[in-house]
């Protein structure tokens, strides 16, 4: 693989297997993928299928078994952890952030932990606080059990993007929230991630935010990688897993046009 | 005597025993936190360490107190009486309950959390400070705060190792039978281990809910408490400044003793030598204080050097145990054996009045045929010597109906209220006659010789001239009489040692 692609592509697995010692059936095998920059890839499955171990091996909270994964050019052993992580921002289920901090103190943590001064890191909460639609002044000081799930999603995505990183990874973001708030929560962050030129890695069991959001969706099925299509392609694919999903939607034509 | 009454006389040096008591477990406290809680971290790293760990913490707890201070006492630089040893003792039970919610606490943290600290790119060490700790940290407060509610009812043993506290009023209380004494000294102990329940409960609060409003009034609160605390601490240990140059004499844990170290201390004072009392000390304690340099001198009985210290079989001969016991002190420990004081105190097989004079009893002899219906009291010390229980019951051919090992001055108690009906108590003991109990002669003359004696370190005669001249002085100058009425002032009248002496040597003048 030539510079140039690699400098487009900014993740790469290369046949990337995972497997614990003591589990026979490895849970992640042979899995080829690219993430292009400003695009973004939704990993759907069921629980279990080894869709949030991908996501886990961009950032290197897991090791590959076989295979490298490369970000940035650069296979992730060869990354520092620590610097490859505050590279990548981090958006889990409920935000996954610290109860003892404030929602100020969370959205500036990678900033802190990358020694920014005060007066940049209160700027720049201020700034990603309004960015994500919660008010900075009344919201900055509180703990996060005060807010609403969909306030500490909202906080949870500020979170991440606090230090301006190229990927972000989502691990099924707006899984726990109410319809309406997921709805909406949903379309916001599509905007966003577009606006600030992001490349995505999302992970859901909902085909209506795979549809919604992506901008490719791969299927995975027991490890694997079934499929890795455009909505559009994916809306028409026979793939029976993929139409077992679809079977799902009543409104897949509304869905498919939008995307 | 009113406890109100007692307290308005004792309040100083109740404060001072107070005092003691919160700096031990202040200082243990800290220690204890200063090695558990990285203990306790390693161990979530570490999870092999941490059965083994936890089961030698485990074991440690379930030593008991007293045996726990015997086992320390000939260690070097650990050992020893006093402070040292009981912090020690402390420090050891304390570690448990520390350690253990330090794991507890980290290991609860959502495991969400934590991988969401390490994604966001902390180290290892970023992860355990602005993490781990914060949120562990409510578990690990309950554990400091067991383990000082432990603290300070262990810290009440530590007496018996010359440590000072409020156990000094309990021991003496239970000795010379004296409810305001034990009263005070419980009743506080109970009220410090409240205090520092709830003082610690409002730290633990604070960390575990985050409610802005209710931690400015608690947080208050706390520090305000905390500076009391550290002000008694810093009086008691600005208290305990003394002079360099000085005399440190010992005495074991029963009146008699505590007097005959009074007045050698007292006489000392008197000709201007600065003395340092560690008194009430348990079993051994004395004799192993004494040949390491802790202690200058104590008293000591010659039957009782004879045979649980130089381990003789007993015998008879008064002189020829006075003679035997000086030279081999002299040879093996470089201590000198002091004139005989004047008196004997020997083992003294005691009943109820009311039962010898039913059943006519006036010897040993005469009691046999009672035993197999009685239940005998025996304090710790005369169970385990090769002079006490094993011999003496061999003697007399005594088979008793059940045997109690108490501690010595509960037997009397336990005596006169029916509890057992045969003791082995000494004969100068105060109580003897305020009891109305009888002393059953020693016809077979199995008991060896008890004279009282000072056992002073060869290196402290040579040091303090005026230690011989006292020593000198009080040769054969008290009698059996004089030492049960002294005995009896501080058991029966519950007056004051230091009192009784100061109007005793200043009725000799």
């Amino acid at each position: 693989m030539n510079d140039a692609a690699a400098n487009h592509q900014l993740v790469q697995f290369h046949n990337v297997s995972y497997s614990l010692p003591n589990l026979t059936t490895p849970i992640i095998s042979d899995l080829n993928l690219s993430v292009a920059r400003g695009e973004t890839l939704v990993l759907l499955g069921e629980s279990g299928c080894g869709k949030t171990t991908t996501l886990k091996l961009v950032n290197r909270l897991l090791v590959p078994t076989g295979g490298e994964v490369v970000v940035e050019g650069k296979s992730t052993t060869a990354w520092d952890p620590i610097e490859l992580r505050r590279r990548i921002g981090y958006v889990i289920q409920e935000g996954g952030l610290f109860p003892h901090f404030t929602i100020g103190r969370n959205v500036g943590l990678v900033p802190s932990l990358l020694g920014w001064d005060q007066a940049r890191i209160a700027a720049r909460v201020e700034e990603l606080l309004s960015l994500v639609g919660l008010e900075p002044r009344t919201y900055a000081d509180r703990y996060p059990r005060e807010l609403s799930g969909g306030q500490r999603q909202r906080a949870g995505v500020a979170r991440a993007l606090a230090a301006n990183p190229p990927l972000m990874l989502l691990d099924e973001p707006f899984g726990a929230l109410d319809p309406l708030t997921r709805a909406s929560l949903q379309r916001e962050f599509g905007d966003l991630s577009r606006r600030l030129g992001k490349t995505v890695i999302l992970v859901t069991h909902d085909v209506r935010e795979a549809l919604l959001l992506g901008s490719r969706i791969g299927l995975m099925h027991r490890g694997q990688l079934l499929l890795l299509e455009t909505p559009d392609r994916f809306l028409s694919s026979d793939n029976p897993q993929a139409r077992a999903y679809l079977d799902t939607l009543p409104l897949t034509a509304n869905v498919g046009e939008k995307a | 005597m009113s406890f109100w009454h007692f307290l308005q006389l004792n309040w100083s040096e109740l404060l001072v025993l107070i005092g003691q008591h919160i700096k031990l477990v202040l200082v243990a406290i800290v220690i204890a936190v200063a090695i558990g809680v990285p203990t306790g971290i390693l161990l979530t790293r570490y999870r092999a360490l941490r059965g083994p760990v936890l089961g030698i913490a485990n074991i440690m707890q379930t030593i008991p107190s007293l045996a726990l201070f015997g086992f320390l006492i000939p260690l070097p630089f650990i050992g020893g009486i006093g402070a040292r040893t009981a912090l020690v003792a402390l420090v050891l039970y304390s570690l448990l309950p520390i350690i253990r919610n330090t794991i507890t606490g980290i290991m609860g943290v959502e495991p969400s959390v934590r991988e969401a600290a390490v994604a966001m790119g902390m180290t290892d060490g970023q992860v355990l400070r602005q993490v781990e700790l914060p949120l562990a940290m409510g578990v690990i407060v309950t554990g400091v705060r067991v383990a000082t509610v432990i603290a300070v009812g262990v810290t009440t043993i530590a007496a018996a190792v010359g440590a000072g506290g409020l156990g000094v009023y309990i021991f003496r209380g239970l000795r010379q039978n004296d409810n305001n004494l034990l009263l005070a000294g419980a009743l506080s102990a109970a009220l410090l281990a409240l205090a520092a329940d709830s003082l610690l409960g409002l730290v633990e609060r604070r960390f575990t809910q985050r409610k802005p409003a209710a931690k400015a009034v608690g947080r208050r609160l706390a520090i305000a408490l905390v500076l009391i605390l550290a002000l008694i601490g810093g009086l008691t240990i600005w208290r305990s400044t003394k002079p360099t140059n000085r005399v440190t004499v010992g005495s074991k844990d029963f009146t008699e003793s505590i007097l005959l170290a009074e007045i050698v201390a007292q006489m000392l004072e008197a000709r201007g030598v600065a003395v340092e009392r560690r008194f009430e000390l348990g079993g051994n304690l004395p004799h192993d204080a004494l040949t390491s340099g802790t202690l200058d001198l104590y008293p000591e009985y010659t039957g009782t050097a004879y045979t649980a210290i130089l381990h003789h079989k007993p015998i008879t001969d008064p002189r020829a145990v006075y003679a035997e016991v000086k030279q081999e002190y002299g040879d093996q420990f470089h201590v000198e054996v002091s004139p005989s004081l004047g008196f004997e105190n020997t083992f003294a097989i005691l009943v109820r009045g009311a039962d010898a004079r039913q059943l006519n009893l006036k010897t040993i002899s005469d009691a046999a045929p009672h035993a197999s219906k009685w239940r005998a009291g025996f304090g710790q010390d005369f169970m385990s010597r090769e002079d006490g229980y094993p011999g003496f019951s061999k003697a007399y051919g005594l088979k008793f109906a059940e045997v109690r090992e108490m501690d010595l001055s509960l037997t009397y108690i336990a005596l006169s209220s029916q509890q057992v009906d045969l003791i082995a108590g000494n004969s100068t003991e105060g109580r003897i006659a305020m009891m109305d109990l009888f002393q059953l002669a020693d016809d077979r003359h199995y008991f060896p010789p008890y004279e009282a004696v000072y056992l002073v370190r060869q290196d402290t005669l040579a040091r303090v001239p005026a230690l011989r001249e006292v020593l000198d002085k009080l040769a054969n100058s008290i009698s059996t009489n004089d030492m049960r009425r002294l005995n009896y002032e501080v058991d029966g009248n519950r007056r004051d040692p230091k009192e009784v002496i100061k109007e005793w040597i200043g009725g000799r003048k």
